[in-house]
């Protein structure tokens, strides 16, 4: 049924990121990559993988923007790009077979690859370009929020967030019900003004980004005083040390 | 957006078919039309023949067409389904419509009310296929209010254009008066081209590459780096330039080929009864259907998706 959930529950799992903290290192689109190309919608199909022009189905994307501010200064951000889990998910509703679906439970936006005719429709409903079209399989695949990772009891239960947040080397991906306003993810979304994209679209995203932190100007940055040779304490180097540093510096 | 031949030949031959049997159904309900049996043969065989073609051709870009009766499943929701459906169900009053023609040589009384229903029923089938594009908010150039009326007004006058053929060729009374329908639908159909064309030149785009990534606060937004070195769907898929680089042009192909030429040979087909004017109105056929043609084409061409805006682009 491609009518979005008319009772959705209050669940609705979701990523924050912090694009003051993303390197732009690519890890999680490679972790991604890895665990999903054996997961849900395996495989994540590559053409010509090996050769001049290859291409291939990934669930996230990382783009590196340039932010030019007023003062003639400018700043890199690195913006990595997944299925956002949108409430209103255009992508759902289009679908003429009812194999994209939103999960009422946990709001996860999954497409049934037994039923997906391949007609792209949602991919071109879908502000964000979450969708990606397998043309090996014929069928269209997305991200599952890892959903057969985040529930799998075989795994300790530290491991039970998406592929993407688990590999992420400097912390700056978030897993959480963002539903519950209590939750982590909430809580850091509600102290950091977490903002949704293309809210013009009217897809309510369930996804948060994490502004950059204001960048600090050279007047107002204080340091501390630099690491200096006189700071080492050389009284407490051995005996021998010590008599042939005083024979030389004669 | 990329423009697949597939989806062209099918939005212009199943419009096309669609308004042939549309205005079959409605005359031939009236009494306009005899129910002649090579005329019925030959009509329904060309209006059937070209929704059957983009029909099929629709389902050629598919991953899996051997699954798409699914399609008839999600008419609550989508577009695209109900498209399916009203064009599966038409053709149970058109077919009917055209057996009780040819079969039994009858095309008034109940067979003119069931005409009028199949004429409906083309009517909201092209409809459905103009919601589908104008139904996705991420493209400005379909989510117009220009685009349902722009549909029907093509498949109405690529319909009556053909039928203006049968009308000369059966010299039916109807066909002396015709042409002036045609003459007003090619005016109104321009009209609402130019319109149309006007409006998405004046009006801007509602996304930009700021509300994209939410970074507007901070300062212009420009992409730096993309996400990979070469292309992918996304890309491919969405992405098309090509056409905008060249719309001006193609816009004034539009504009002769579709429809001044084609309108001035039907204005001459009044003033030539008998063979000439036949093979005017048949050279004008060919020429709107060419013009048709480039006008579909430009429609997905030149049409901005807001995933650009990920890719490069500043407003979609």
């Amino acid at each position: 049924m491609t009518s979005l959930p008319t009772e959705s529950g209050d669940t609705k799992l979701g990523l924050v990121i912090d694009l003051d903290i993303c390197v732009g290192c690519h890890a999680c689109a490679v972790n991604c990559k890895e665990w999903n190309t054996s997961g849900h919608s395996a495989p994540l199909t590559d053409k010509d993988p090996y050769g001049a022009d290859p291409t291939g189905v990934w669930f996230n994307r990382i783009h590196t923007f340039e932010v030019v501010q007023e003062a003639g200064d400018s700043r890199t951000v690195h913006f990595p790009k997944s299925c956002l889990h949108c409430e209103e998910a255009p992508c759902v509703t289009v679908c003429p077979t009812g194999a994209s679906y939103k999960r009422a439970e946990d709001g996860i936006v999954l497409v049934n690859a037994e039923a997906c005719i391949g007609c792209k429709l949602c991919s071109w409903a879908c502000p964000y370009g979450a969708r990606e079209y397998d043309e090996d399989a014929g069928v269209m695949k997305k991200c599952t929020l890892c959903v057969d990772k985040i529930y799998n009891e075989n795994l300790p239960e530290r491991s039970r967030v998406p592929a993407c947040v688990s590999t992420c080397p400097a912390g700056a991906r978030h897993f959480g019900d963002l539903g519950d306003p209590t939750s982590e993810v909430s809580l850091l979304v509600a102290a950091r003004d977490g903002f949704e994209l293309m809210p013009e679209q009217d897809c309510k995203p369930v996804n948060r980004y994490l502004p950059p932190r204001p960048k600090v100007s050279p007047d107002e940055a204080t340091s501390a005083a630099p690491l200096i040779a006189a700071n080492f304490d050389d009284g407490s180097a051995g005996l021998l040390a010590r008599w042939v540093d005083r024979l030389l510096t004669r | 957006m990329h423009p697949a031949k597939s989806v062209i030949l099918f939005t212009t031959a199943s419009g096309a078919g669609y308004g042939l049997i549309a205005w079959f159904g409605l005359f031939g309900a009236f009494g306009l039309l005899p129910a002649e049996l090579w005329m019925g043969l030959l009509g329904f065989g060309i209006g059937f023949g070209l929704i059957v073609l983009g029909l099929l051709s629709s389902t050629f870009h598919l991953g899996h067409p051997e699954r798409a009766w699914r399609a008839l499943s999600q008419w609550r929701s989508s577009w695209l389904s109900r498209e399916g459906v009203a064009a599966v169900f038409t053709f149970l009053p058109a077919g009917l419509f055209a057996l009780a023609w040819v079969l039994l040589g009858r095309n008034d009384g109940l067979a003119g009310l069931i005409g009028l229903l199949a004429s409906l029923s083309c009517v909201v089938t092209v409809a459905c296929t103009a919601m589908i594009y104008a139904s996705l908010r991420t493209i400005r150039a379909w989510h117009s209010a220009w685009t349902l009326p722009i549909y029907l007004l093509m498949a109405a006058l690529s319909g009556a254009l053909l039928l203006q053929v049968f009308l000369s060729l059966w010299q039916v009374p109807l066909g002396r008066v015709f042409p002036w329908a045609i003459l007003i639908l090619f005016g109104l159909t321009l009209g609402a081209k130019l319109l149309y064309w006007r409006s998405l030149a004046s009006e801007e785009g509602g996304s930009t590459a700021e509300s994209a990534t939410g970074l507007g606060d901070l300062g212009k937004v420009r992409l730096l780096e993309a996400p990979h070195s070469e292309s992918n769907y996304l890309m491919q898929e969405m992405g098309f330039r090509i056409a905008r680089r060249h719309a001006e042009k193609l816009r004034r192909i539009v504009l002769l080929a579709g429809f001044c030429a084609p309108a001035l040979l039907i204005l001459l087909a009044l003033l030539m009864p008998g063979v000439p004017g036949v093979v005017a109105t048949l050279i004008a056929v060919a020429l709107f259907a060419a013009g048709l043609v480039v006008e579909r084409w430009l429609f997905f061409a030149e049409a901005k998706h807001v995933v650009t805006l990920y890719y490069g682009e500043s407003r979609a």
